[in-house]
């Protein structure tokens, strides 16, 4: 996966280079990008299935986690590497997929529609409404370049608690709402860990979109998203409508973020406002950029990192037995601040994130020169 | 009409807190051109160290001033030994680094003081005064208004009158001309953080008296509202940074008096969308570089 | 590339073979075993508490207290010569962190039972999981009512007295101390504000007046101006510790010289006065309520048996209302463990709450029963006075429905020889 030639994050963009078709050979064998990737796709997810037959439920759960992040992670970079366009606000999308998750499944539950058909038609809703949202934000959103697009977005994170509250009829205030749990199908038989089944509706959530996001990458839109990003005006020249190239990446990180969310939501059978606070919108944004800006390779790096950070504290906890009055000042605490280091460490010492050094030491490892970056 | 003017007045104090963070947040733009994340945690650090010198002196103005001057520090301090080192390989790097700063110092300032509210001393009477028929604004509100007014004279004379403030923005906006022109342009940078630390550490000593306490995560509201009234306001402007804040406090105000505590954040993402909409670059932008 | 597609495909059809084959080998002998959590020497249980971020302040104390009484009683010899093991998980207040960190204490630490989460937000998110997994849930740290479900959570026990039954013992004070007075309500804007606006207004009926917060917005100085300009005498405040200091402060500066009667989740006098400083004379003359003994109140043999503990294994922590609760939650615990015997299982635990009984070291008898999973009935007012917070007047109990509100006129038990309660 280290050595796919989409994951790479260009120190020195050349506009309108990008704008020509790519050189024959880059884009594989006689073009055939989708056929490449699904190998790809069914490879990873086979290894993963069998790697979640060996775990223990929590295991399954955390690579359900990875999975779900996973999702969103893939949109969100391509949104903010490739088109270089800056969300602080990603946190009230995963939101938004989740609570209409929330909502059909507890719509169709109502209804007693019930069946295995429930779960990917509700997160196919999930996507649509936060893809629909995406383009609202993404309109305003096209008018605006750096800090300012943060701030909007900084205030649409905001709103995910107060917008629970005000409507408490529909999504019951900062309580939330549960809803039925996904249940293994029957033909798995009896004692089926259901955190498994959960593991693999996550994983192929997320192999769906990294399919996806691959091949947009790779398209001829792909190449539009990077020539608006490193260059508005030779974009504009070269007859890429920017507006509308930017519209459609907010609309696409959306979805994924819906999807994401979505996903989130499925694994606990919850959702509530508290789940998407400020800092999950800024979690999302570090994930991406120390994972490898602008990579899917990158993206997976952001996911295990999401992970990794929830779980940092309990690990911590476990690991360190202290005297009472030290334990408790450096209880919760103590990860807040690793993580911190980390985050300032690797900015510091891999400014390309950690796909780019792995990249490095890879090729460094090879004997060989970096593959050049198309 | 005697709801409104309460209304008003008491957007109008806690909108000066804002403007004086806000304040912060563009000095460093116009320093550095990127918003500094972490500013907030940097301001809760020195107002811990300002509350210290308080408790162990008994004098607020030793507190203050204290605070102030581990702000210069702090600022200095984060730009030399952090920021500098940052590459431009990555757009975003100091947006991570800054929040990692943020993880980092909250973290610390838990451990070493512990995550609760610790009193914060105001050194005027917060009680309002009642001036026809209406209590609304405090000796200690005039305080923060005449703080206010204090840096923003400071600033605009540092920035127009004197050569290092000349330096400064030279150095910001055009970083190879100003070095071709024999300005140390690292040691502006320095500066640049260094002062706008300095105005965060003020701006959080004046915050803090009027929310819940000193705690590490004393300033994380505060630094959202005051990036939004930074944005409306326009980045690259001191007096849009006030008026911004001033009118973010007046919203905020009547939407929580008038429409409830809830409806807040809806209320701001509109005025951002009005304001921003119509003029992209805020209500005090310059004209934009370029436009095909 | 033909030929690594089908390279690929072939290796990926043989691992799909190979996950079938895998797939139900370790599921079958998970299904049986022993009651988790639990040895001849251990009984390890878990919680969920906010040691970080913004809720942090005070409830952060709860646990510690509750940590220093096993550890006090694990001295002594544990419970049926088991020693309890309290693993303290942070979630920062956040119901995503809650369910990472509940799922991980069930699953992968395997504990026998959760003891005092602490959140209605957060601990909501967890309900149906702790359910299915069949889990003792015990003396959730909330006044919610939500706890109290026994036929959809069976195995979920709240612990302190609701926030309705306090409503309703509130008004019922208010109605005959403060006659003819103008009485408002201030509350929080989720269950905690509405549940006790709804037991005050079943005693008074509307209120002339009500103002919420919200915690993420600390201007509170419109609703107090409106609570003034509605002329409010007394006001009744379902608030957290903060948001109370804020608001009385905000009153006081605004020339609103209300009387304020304030919730036991926000009245504690350590933790107001710590967080007001030089403030803190506006507090005199509050009035408060609590259920347990009072952390002033050096001459209660409960406050001298916690006080020797607090001074062992919990030194560098105030002793507040938040100590007392996290002792005296871990004391009902210990009670539970001993009524469900040496030979512990999850169900005999669940039975043993639901005949209740438990004495001490509250002030009122819990409701628990087959039906009912709510916990301490009542309450009794405290005043501020000379800065110290005090009980006067009388105890009462009553329910979260229509039941009338009654003075509970039994004396206090005295606790055991160090607080460890007898078998």
């Amino acid at each position: 996966m280290t050595q796919s030639p989409y994951a790479t994050v260009d120190a020195r963009p050349s506009p309108l280079r990008r704008l020509l078709p790519p050189p024959p050979g880059a884009a594989g064998p006689r073009g055939s990008t989708l056929l490449r990737h699904l190998v790809l796709a069914v490879l990873a997810g086979a290894a993963v299935v069998l790697l979640t037959n060996q775990l223990e439920p929590y295991r399954n759960l955390q690579v359900a986690r990875v999975c779900a992040f996973l999702c969103v992670t893939a949109g969100f970079t391509i949104l903010v590497g490739l088109n270089g366009q800056l969300s602080l606000g990603h946190g009230a999308l995963m939101a938004t997929g989740a609570y209409t998750v929330a909502l059909v499944q507890r719509g169709l539950d109502g209804r007693d529609l019930r069946g295995q058909w429930s779960v990917p038609l509700s997160l196919l809703l999930a996507v649509a409404v936060t893809a629909l949202l995406g383009l609202v934000i993404g309109l305003a959103a096209a008018r605006l370049r750096g800090p300012y697009l943060a701030g909007v977005t900084l205030a649409v994170a905001t709103l995910v608690p107060a917008v629970t509250t005000i409507f408490t009829g529909v999504f019951n205030g900062e309580q939330g709402l549960p809803f039925p749990v996904a249940t293994p199908p029957a033909f798995l038989g009896a004692y089926f860990q259901p955190e498994r089944w959960l593991a693999w509706i996550a994983l192929l959530a997320a192999l769906l979109t990294m399919l996806l996001m691959a091949n947009l990458v790779r398209s001829r839109y792909g190449r539009s998203l990077r020539a608006v990003r490193d260059d508005e005006v030779a974009a504009r020249l070269a007859g890429i409508h920017v507006a509308r190239t930017q519209v459609l990446a907010f609309v696409v990180s959306a979805g994924c973020a819906g999807l994401g969310g979505g996903v989130y939501a499925v694994l606990t059978a919850t959702v509530a406002s508290g789940k998407f606070p400020l800092e999950l919108s800024l979690f999302l944004l570090m994930a991406i950029v120390i994972g490898g800006l602008g990579s899917l390779a990158g993206a997976v790096w952001g996911a295990l990192l999401l992970v990794a950070l929830q779980d940092l504290p309990a690990l911590l906890t476990e690991a360190f037995t202290l005297p009472g009055g030290l334990a408790q000042r450096l209880e919760g605490n103590l990860a807040l601040a690793v993580f911190g280091l980390i985050l300032i460490v690797v900015m510091l010492v891999a400014p390309g994130g950690l796909q780019d050094a792995v990249r490095k030491a890879t090729a460094r490892l090879g004997r060989r020169r970096p593959r050049p970056s198309r | 009409m005697e709801r409104f003017l309460f209304l008003t007045l008491d957007g109008l104090s806690t909108g000066a807190v804002y403007a004086a963070f806000a304040l912060a947040l563009v000095l460093i733009w116009r320093a550095a051109r990127l918003v500094n994340f972490a500013q907030g945690a940097m301001a809760v650090a020195t107002a811990y160290v300002g509350y210290a010198v308080v408790a162990a002196t008994g004098s607020y103005w030793l507190g203050l001033a204290a605070a102030v001057l581990a702000g210069l520090l702090l600022g200095a301090l984060v730009e030399r030994v952090l920021m500098r080192f940052v590459g431009h390989a990555n757009p975003l790097g100091d947006v991570i680094v800054a929040l990692g700063l943020v993880l980092l110092i909250q973290a610390v300032l838990g451990m070493v003081f512990g995550n609760e509210y610790r009193p914060a001393a105001a050194p005027f009477d917060t009680d309002g005064l009642t001036v026809g028929g209406i209590t609304a604004i405090s000796p200690y509100d005039l305080w923060v208004f005449a703080a206010v007014a204090v840096v923003v004279v400071l600033l605009a004379l540092l920035f127009t009158r004197t050569p290092i403030g000349l330096r400064m923005r030279a150095s910001a906006f055009a970083p190879e001309v100003s070095r071709l022109l024999g300005v140390d342009v690292n040691r502006m940078l320095t500066v640049g953080w260094a002062l706008a630390a300095a105005v965060g550490a003020l701006a959080g000593m004046l915050v803090i008296p009027t929310g819940l306490g000193l705690h590490p995560h004393a300033m994380d509201l505060v630094f959202v509202i005051a990036f939004t009234a930074a944005v409306v306001g326009g980045l690259d402007s001191p007096v849009g940074a006030v008026i911004g804040g001033l009118l973010v406090g007046l919203i905020l105000s009547y939407v929580t008096g008038y429409l409830g505590p809830d409806t807040t954040p809806l209320a701001v993402l509109a005025l951002l969308l009005a304001v921003l909409l119509v003029r992209p670059g805020g209500l005090f932008s310059g004209v934009r570089a370029r436009q095909v | 590339m033909h030929r690594i597609a089908r390279r690929g495909l072939a290796a990926a059809a043989s691992l799909a073979l190979l996950v079938g084959a895998a797939a139900c080998a370790n599921d079958e002998k998970n299904a049986a075993g022993n009651v988790p959590g639990v040895t001849d020497t251990e009984i390890v249980i878990g919680t969920h508490q906010p040691l970080t971020g913004p809720a942090a302040p005070g409830y952060a104390r709860i646990s510690a207290a509750t940590k220093a009484y096993f550890a006090h009683l694990n001295s002594k010899g544990g419970v049926n010569g088991r020693k309890i093991t309290y693993k303290v998980m942070d979630d920062g207040y956040n119901p995503a962190n809650t369910e990472n960190v509940v799922r991980k204490l069930i699953l992968d630490d395997k504990v026998f039972a959760i003891l005092g989460g602490l959140g209605t937000p957060t601990h909501t998110n967890v309900l149906e999981f702790l359910e299915g997994q069949k889990v003792p849930d015990l003396f959730v740290a909330s006044g919610s009512r939500s706890w109290n479900q026994p036929d959809t959570y069976p195995t979920t026990f709240g612990w302190q007295p609701d926030y309705t039954v306090e409503g309703k013992i509130l008004a019922t004070y208010v109605k005959q101390a403060f006659p003819g007075k103008k009485v408002c309500h201030f509350g929080q804007n989720d269950d905690f504000g509405r549940d006790s606006l709804l037991g005050v207004e079943k005693v008074l009926g509307p209120v002339a007046a009500k103002q919420t917060y919200t915690p993420t917005n600390q201007q509170v100085g419109p609703a107090i101006g409106a609570l003034k300009a509605a002329g409010c005498e007394v006001i009744i405040s379902a608030t957290i510790p903060g948001f109370t200091a804020l608001a009385m402060g905000q009153a006081f500066g605004q020339g609103l010289r209300a009387q304020w009667v304030v919730s036991n989740v926000g009245a504690d006098y350590t933790t107001l006065s710590a967080q007001l400083g030089d403030k803190k004379a506006i507090l005199e003359g509050m009035i408060g309520n609590y259920y347990l003994p009072m952390a002033g109140d050096s001459a209660d043999p409960w406050i001298r048996e916690y006080t020797k503990i607090h001074q062992r294994y919990n030194g560098t922590n105030p002793l507040d209302g938040n100590a007392i609760y996290g002792y005296s939650m871990a004391y009902t615990f210990v009670q539970a463990l001993l009524a469900a015997g040496q030979d512990l299982t999850r169900e005999k635990l669940v039975d043993a709450v639901e005949k209740g009984g438990f004495q001490g070291p509250g002030l009122t008898p819990f409701r628990y029963s087959a039906d009912d999973h709510s916990g301490y009935s009542g309450v009794r007012l405290n005043r501020v006075q000379g800065g110290v917070q005090s009980y006067f007047g009388a105890t009462y109990t009553t329910d979260d429905g229509d039941g009338e509100v009654r003075e509970h006129t039994q004396p206090p038990v005295t606790p055991p020889a160090d607080a460890v309660p007898a078998s």
